[in-house]
């Protein structure tokens, strides 16, 4: 397990205008850990994910995939097949089945022939729990199975790296649960993620380190266990505290 | 009453002569409309600024010149300039200029009705711009360009009408050259008002299959 951390993000500063949204952020990822990002809303979060495959660029700092920094690489498109992004609205294209969906960017961008990605597609929707509905367009699909797709579709790609941004915010509470579990089983397989969710008990149970980030800047990063019983900061307190009001307990 | 038919029936061939005017002029404007119009419609989301405002400017410009002005204005006003066209490529240039104008905002329009977060995913899987575009944008774009698409190819069909006041020999003034002789304008009038129908109508209709065969199931039912 020791060695190089398979993510490096070092003093990472971003500005829009002459407001400051990421204040020099530093955080590390080992192979095979889960960490998940916590903080009130408009704090940077987004941003800090979207620096990491490129799709905001930083103005200063680092950000290191294994060898390659990512931030002044020249063949962004590579490192973005390296890992795989889930967003708050799945990103779902409208006018591609599920499996349409997850093979698109393996026969579009891997260059995968179309038979091998079929299979590879159906093995990844049958993965997230989804077999049967391979046909179905997205407008046709829960708002549990669209993220499901879209996990699929970015696992399909073979990820070093998952990224989930706020991946059960936009859904019924009914239909958290089956997103949960997919990204339970996956953290369990071992994948590497990073997750900004305030699902405490996906937290609690599942990563190895939590990350609270307010105003552009990490105030505290520990294991869930001391996170929940004893945060070192004042304001790490109150925000969990506030979460409970929001969410409630968030046991298992 | 038979007379009526009668005179149709004898005016036809010299109509449809006329239509078939009608229609390479709408076929013209249409394809420079949407050539020109698809190019003004990248400046405007791609370009840089100067770009983009060069086409605010030339959009504001044809939307805003009556169609009638704008194909006197080609046709005798260019040749002050050296520009001498006949009157048949004078009224695709006046014609086709405007439409493109309202193509550009069309295509425009389409392209943007794709959700950026698609966009995202897509540069997240690791496509180029140029990738997701033709993988992402385009197929949905197509399907939301239909139907203002046919709207705009009926005001052309019609608005190629307006090529009369230059001289151009389609299917109104084909029509006007029957009732000089005939002095029968009713019927006459009334088979162009006809031909003019089943061109929009029978487009229309052709629009609207290709519309609901290409519709993405669970949207909009
Ligand atoms: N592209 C952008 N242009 C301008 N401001 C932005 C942009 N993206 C995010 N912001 C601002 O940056 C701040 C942090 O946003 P975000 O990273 O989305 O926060 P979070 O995900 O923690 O809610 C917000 O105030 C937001 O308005
Ligand atoms: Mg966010």
């Amino acid at each position: 397990m020791a060695g190089k951390p398979l993510l490096r993000v070092v003093n990472v500063k971003k500005s829009f205008g002459d407001k400051v949204v990421l204040d020099g952020v530093s955080l590390t990822l080992n192979k095979g850990e889960t960490k998940v990002i916590i903080g009130p809303s408009g704090t940077g979060k987004s941003t800090l994910l979207k620096s990491i495959n490129r799709l905001v660029v930083p103005d200063e700092g680092e950000i290191w995939l294994e060898e390659t920094e990512i931030i002044r690489c020249k063949n962004i498109n590579a490192v973005r097949q390296k890992i795989g992004y889930v967003f708050q609205d799945f990103g779902l294209f409208h006018h591609l089945t599920a499996l349409e969906n997850v093979m698109i960017g393996l026969t579009k961008v891997k260059k995968m022939p179309k038979k091998e990605a079929v299979e590879k597609a159906r093995y990844e929707l049958n993965r997230v729990g989804l077999s049967g509905i391979e046909d179905l367009y997205p407008a046709q699909l829960s708002g549990g199975q669209k993220q499901r797709v879209a996990i699929a579709r970015a696992l399909a790609m073979e990820p070093k790296l998952m990224l989930f941004d706020e991946p059960t915010s936009a859904l019924d509470p009914e239909l958290i649960g089956e997103v949960l579990a997919v990204m339970k089983e996956l953290a369990e397989s071992k994948m590497t993620m990073l997750v900004v969710t305030h699902e405490m008990g996906f937290a609690r149970s599942v990563s190895d380190e939590i990350i609270f980030i307010e105003k552009g800047k990490i105030v505290e990063q520990t294991s869930p266990e001391k996170m929940f019983r004893d945060p070192e900061h004042q304001r790490t307190r109150e925000f969990l505290f506030k979460l409970k009001d929001l969410y409630g307990e968030g046991g298992e | 009453m038979l007379d009526f038919f009668e005179l149709v029936k004898k005016s036809l061939p010299t109509l449809l002569e006329g239509t078939f005017v009608t229609i390479k002029l709408t076929i013209l404007i249409v394809a420079m409309g949407l050539i020109l119009g698809l190019i003004l419609a990248f400046c405007q989301i791609y370009g840089s600024k100067p770009l983009r405002i060069a086409v605010a400017i030339y959009d504001r410009i044809f939307r805003s010149i009556p169609e009638l002005v704008l194909l006197l204005l080609i046709f005798y006003g260019m040749p002050g300039i050296g520009l001498r066209l006949s009157p048949f490529y004078a009224a695709v240039v006046a014609l086709g200029l405007r439409a493109a104008a309202y193509m550009g905002q069309i295509f425009r329009g389409s392209f943007m009705s794709v959700g950026s977060d698609q966009l995202t995913a897509a540069y997240s899987l690791g496509m180029s711009e140029y990738k997701a575009f033709i993988y992402v944008i385009f197929p949905q774009a197509m399907r939301a360009f239909i139907p203002p698409f046919a709207n705009e190819y009926a005001i052309i069909l019609k608005d190629t009408s307006l090529a009369y006041a230059i001289g151009v020999v389609e299917l109104l003034r084909q029509g006007q050259y029957i009732i000089t002789v005939e002095y029968e304008p009713l019927p006459i009038f009334l088979a162009i008002a006809g031909i003019y129908f089943v061109l929009t109508f029978g487009v229309a209709r052709l629009l609207k299959k290709l519309e609901n065969k290409l519709k993405i199931p669970g949207i909009g039912v």
